[in-house]
């Protein structure tokens, strides 16, 4: 289990202080989907980062519950998907060596090693293109090689920062299926965030909704609908669209409650 | 269309432009050449021989025993000089870089070095080391080393920090981080201060020779002036910016194969 405790952020620079992270709280169960839905600059990447180890929070924990391990630094239990998979692929190496890079340090062996890089970049439907170099790929492919390579990497949590933000509507909606379908496989337990209310209700086990900053989590939503879920037929269950209207209420409300306090503070 | 079909038809397509961009290049040195050629030769003025003599001379007196007692022993100081200036300006940039507070500290007196000229500096390099080919090998690595430095410091200052946090996250020791992330994220700046060092190298290659040497390229075209052979002066210069073009080409060959990955990108 992942617990996020009580986090708080607030940014320093040249003098000035930026309150971004309020009070996050929330659990992510073993073998869960959680999706975070807010608005954009509300802190999404910032609390991320915190939970992965590569920002020190201002206040407030993120443990590893299995070993009691407060999280301070990259833990090797945590793989990242990050949001731009233009910046976060290495142009300079092709696909394989960049899967495979962050093995060197847990797989010795050489050829077992290029059989885990296979596996992943199989499981995301991108076999053959390990020779390639993520530049000659689309957009969706790239960001299937940034999948591959968190999922090659064996972490038991998958974090993902809003990964199918840049892509087409159909890739989205193919990535979304894909990664539904690799969790279960790989029996990760996922993080993701996302500002897409419709992303975040169809992936989920529980919808966690923040608010834009200073965030709070301003709910956490189970979602009780069926799965294997499908584009089609889940997203047209009655119960959907009630889910993503309770979403939608929250986040309306916290722009509002935003709008309002920024008011107070300007008179 | 496949990946394999998009990437044959893109290079087929750079390749012919290439081939047109080289045709249209030549047009000029050539029309100058020929020029040349014709407008000199009835010359009799000793400071304008006619291309044919120069061209004459170029061949006995170059390509000759020259190759082995000035070409070589110039080319080598070049190349010896440059490559301690590229270990040791990516070497100490990727350290200084990463600290940064020593990189400000030290930013005023490199900027001082980086504006001194480099002429100026080689009486104080026969004044240190003498004449022979240390003081010329250490004067083309200092002086080229500035530009090397300077751009490997900024490289490395100016990585996309999302890349940063993918080698932080998978766990990457901070050497592998630097070997696989931060050098080759760098190496298009790093690679653009090489050039400039290559240049400056060459240049102190030639000056060097020309004041405490016993030999090189740049030695034997300033006795011809002194001794008044003026096309052995004429063909040292045609030598020095031949040899120059050369240099430079396979430069720009080596750095093209470095940075294919991020020319590519920057077409997308
Ligand atoms: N390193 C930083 N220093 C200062 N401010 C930052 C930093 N990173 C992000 N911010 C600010 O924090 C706010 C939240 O950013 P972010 O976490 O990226 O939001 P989101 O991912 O939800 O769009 C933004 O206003 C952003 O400008
Ligand atoms: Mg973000």
């Amino acid at each position: 289990m992942l617990t996020v405790e009580n986090l708080q952020k607030t940014y320093t620079s040249g003098g000035k202080s930026l309150e971004v992270l309020r009070d996050v709280s929330f659990t992510v169960k073993e073998g869960e989907f959680v999706t975070v839905v807010g608005p954009s600059g509300a802190g999404k990447t910032t609390l991320l980062r915190c939970m992965a180890g590569l920002l020190p929070p201002t206040a407030g924990t993120v443990t590893l519950t299995n070993s009691g391990k407060v999280v301070t630094s990259p833990p090797k239990e945590i793989a990242c998907v990050f949001q731009d998979y233009s910046r976060s692929l290495m142009p300079w190496y092709k696909v394989s060596r960049n899967v495979g890079l962050p093995l060197d340090n847990i797989i010795k062996d050489k050829n077992e090693r290029r059989q885990a890089v296979e596996q992943a970049l199989q499981s995301v439907g991108l076999d053959g293109f390990g020779d390639s170099y993520p530049w000659q790929l689309s957009g969706g492919m790239q960001q299937r090689v940034a999948i591959a390579r968190a999922l090659a990497y064996r972490p038991e949590f998958l974090i993902m920062d809003e990964p199918f933000a840049s892509v087409d509507a159909q890739t989205r909606a193919d990535l979304e299926d894909l990664i539904l379908r690799v969790r279960q496989t790989a029996g990760v337990t996922v993080v993701l965030v996302t500002h897409d209310i419709d992303e975040a209700v169809y992936l989920a086990d529980r919808v966690v909704v923040v608010s834009s900053r200073p965030t709070v989590v301003m709910d956490v939503i189970d979602v009780d609908l069926p799965r294997p879920r499908s584009q089609v037929t889940t997203k047209g269950m009655p119960r959907f669209g009630e889910l993503r209207t309770q979403v939608a209420t929250l986040i309306m409300r916290a722009s509002a409650e935003a709008a309002a306090a920024q008011g107070q503070t300007q008179l | 269309m496949t990946t394999e079909s998009i990437i044959t038809a893109a290079t087929r397509r750079r390749r012919s432009a290439s081939v047109n961009g080289a045709l249209i290049s030549l047009i000029l040195p050539v029309v100058i050449l020929v020029a040349w050629w014709f407008a000199s030769a009835n010359s009799v003025s000793p400071f304008f021989p006619p291309l044919q003599r120069i061209l004459q001379t170029f061949v006995d007196a170059w390509l000759s025993t020259r190759v082995a007692s000035d070409i070589l022993p110039s080319l080598a100081r070049l190349v010896i000089g440059f490559a301690i200036a590229v270990v040791a300006g990516v070497g100490l940039g990727a350290l200084l870089g990463r600290l940064r507070i020593i990189a400000v500290a030290l930013n005023p007196i490199l900027q001082f070095f980086r504006a001194l000229p480099a002429t100026a500096l080689i009486p104080v390099a026969v004044v240190l080391f003498g004449i022979g080919d240390v003081p010329k090998i250490a004067l083309i690595a200092f002086v080229s080393s500035f530009p090397i430095l300077l751009n490997t410091i900024d490289g490395v200052r100016n990585i996309d920090p999302v890349i940063e946090d993918v080698g932080r996250s998978f766990r990457l020791t901070k050497l592998q981080r630097l070997h696989w992330i931060q050098l080759h994220a760098a190496s298009p700046q790093v690679i653009s201060g090489m050039r400039v060092a290559l240049s400056l190298a060459f240049v102190v290659m030639v000056s060097s020779e020309m004041l405490g040497a016993t030999n090189g390229m740049g030695y034997v075209t300033l006795l011809a002036q002194q001794g008044f052979q003026i096309p052995l002066m004429w063909s040292g210069l045609l030598l020095l910016g031949l040899l120059g073009l050369f240099v430079n080409g396979i430069f720009v060959l080596v750095e093209r194969k470095l940075l294919r990955w991020y020319t590519q990108n920057q077409e997308d």
